[in-house]
């Protein structure tokens, strides 16, 4: 089975078509950016609730800050949500305030 | 008016006695039926390593309470919790209407995605073996890798 054609063959949103002109600019850039996308709108996740540790942890790094959407490429009605998700997680020592 | 949904968390001292707990938790219902308020679940998370010291405690047992009732009664709730030594921590929070947002999210898509598949011929829910497999999914998902804040 040839692998690029399982990537871009289907219409999942991600890769594909749309990237093709972007293409050639990215590798001018040298290093490939792959494109973001929302975990929440990609896994279907409504409810993020501050109960659920496992799901918010990836989002809280080591220093204890909340990852910016620029990086983990959150869409922003759910960056937002997280972020209530999380202040209220570390009301009840579940996700520390800071880490040094 | 109609009753509103909260959910009160609480942490207790890792050494707390199954019986200090209950009693707590009796107390915690007392002041509930009082003010003709309603527990609706209960879970009892048992000990678990807190993220920060709180108090020179390491660790603590948390407790969930799931409560229908009136504004008044919770806040009659957290002023109680807040005088009281044996709570390290606590932390009051209204779900109602985020459920129901969520609740209405969730049919929506799921009635869109039956309508489109039937439009498309297909029975309304996905058939076992349909679709494409996900070996090939995020294979090379490497999304939060060499990232600095």
């Amino acid at each position: 089975m040839a692998f690029g054609q399982g990537r871009s063959g289907g219409g999942r949103g991600r890769g594909g078509d749309k990237k093709t002109g972007e293409k050639g600019q990215a590798q001018r850039r040298t290093l490939f950016r792959r494109r973001k996308v929302c975990k929440f709108c990609a896994d279907k996740i409504d409810d993020i609730n501050y109960k659920d540790v496992k799901l918010i942890g990836p989002f809280v790094p080591e220093r204890g800050k909340i990852l910016p959407r620029r990086i983990s490429g959150t869409c922003a009605m759910h960056q937002r949500k997280l972020q209530t998700a999380i202040k209220r997680a570390r009301q009840i020592a579940l996700i520390p305030y800071v880490t040094d | 008016m109609a009753d509103r949904q909260y959910e009160l968390v609480y942490l207790l001292p890792p050494d707390t006695t199954e019986q200090q707990s209950t009693e707590l938790h009796q107390q915690v219902e007392a002041v509930v039926s009082r003010m003709h308020g309603q527990i609706d679940k209960t879970e009892n998370w048992g000990r678990k390593r807190l993220a920060y010291e709180i108090g020179h405690h390491k660790e603590g047992v948390y407790v969930l309470e799931v409560i229908n009732g009136s504004g008044e009664l919770m806040k009659e709730l957290d002023r109680r919790l807040r005088v009281m030594d044996l709570v390290i921590r606590h932390m009051v929070v209204r779900v109602d209407e985020e459920k129901k947002v969520v609740d209405r999210t969730r049919t929506k898509r799921q009635s869109e995605s039956e309508r489109r598949r039937v439009k498309r011929g297909l029975p309304p829910t996905r058939q076992p073996g349909e679709g494409r497999s996900h070996d090939m999914d995020d294979v090379e998902d490497d999304r939060f890798d060499g990232v600095e804040v």
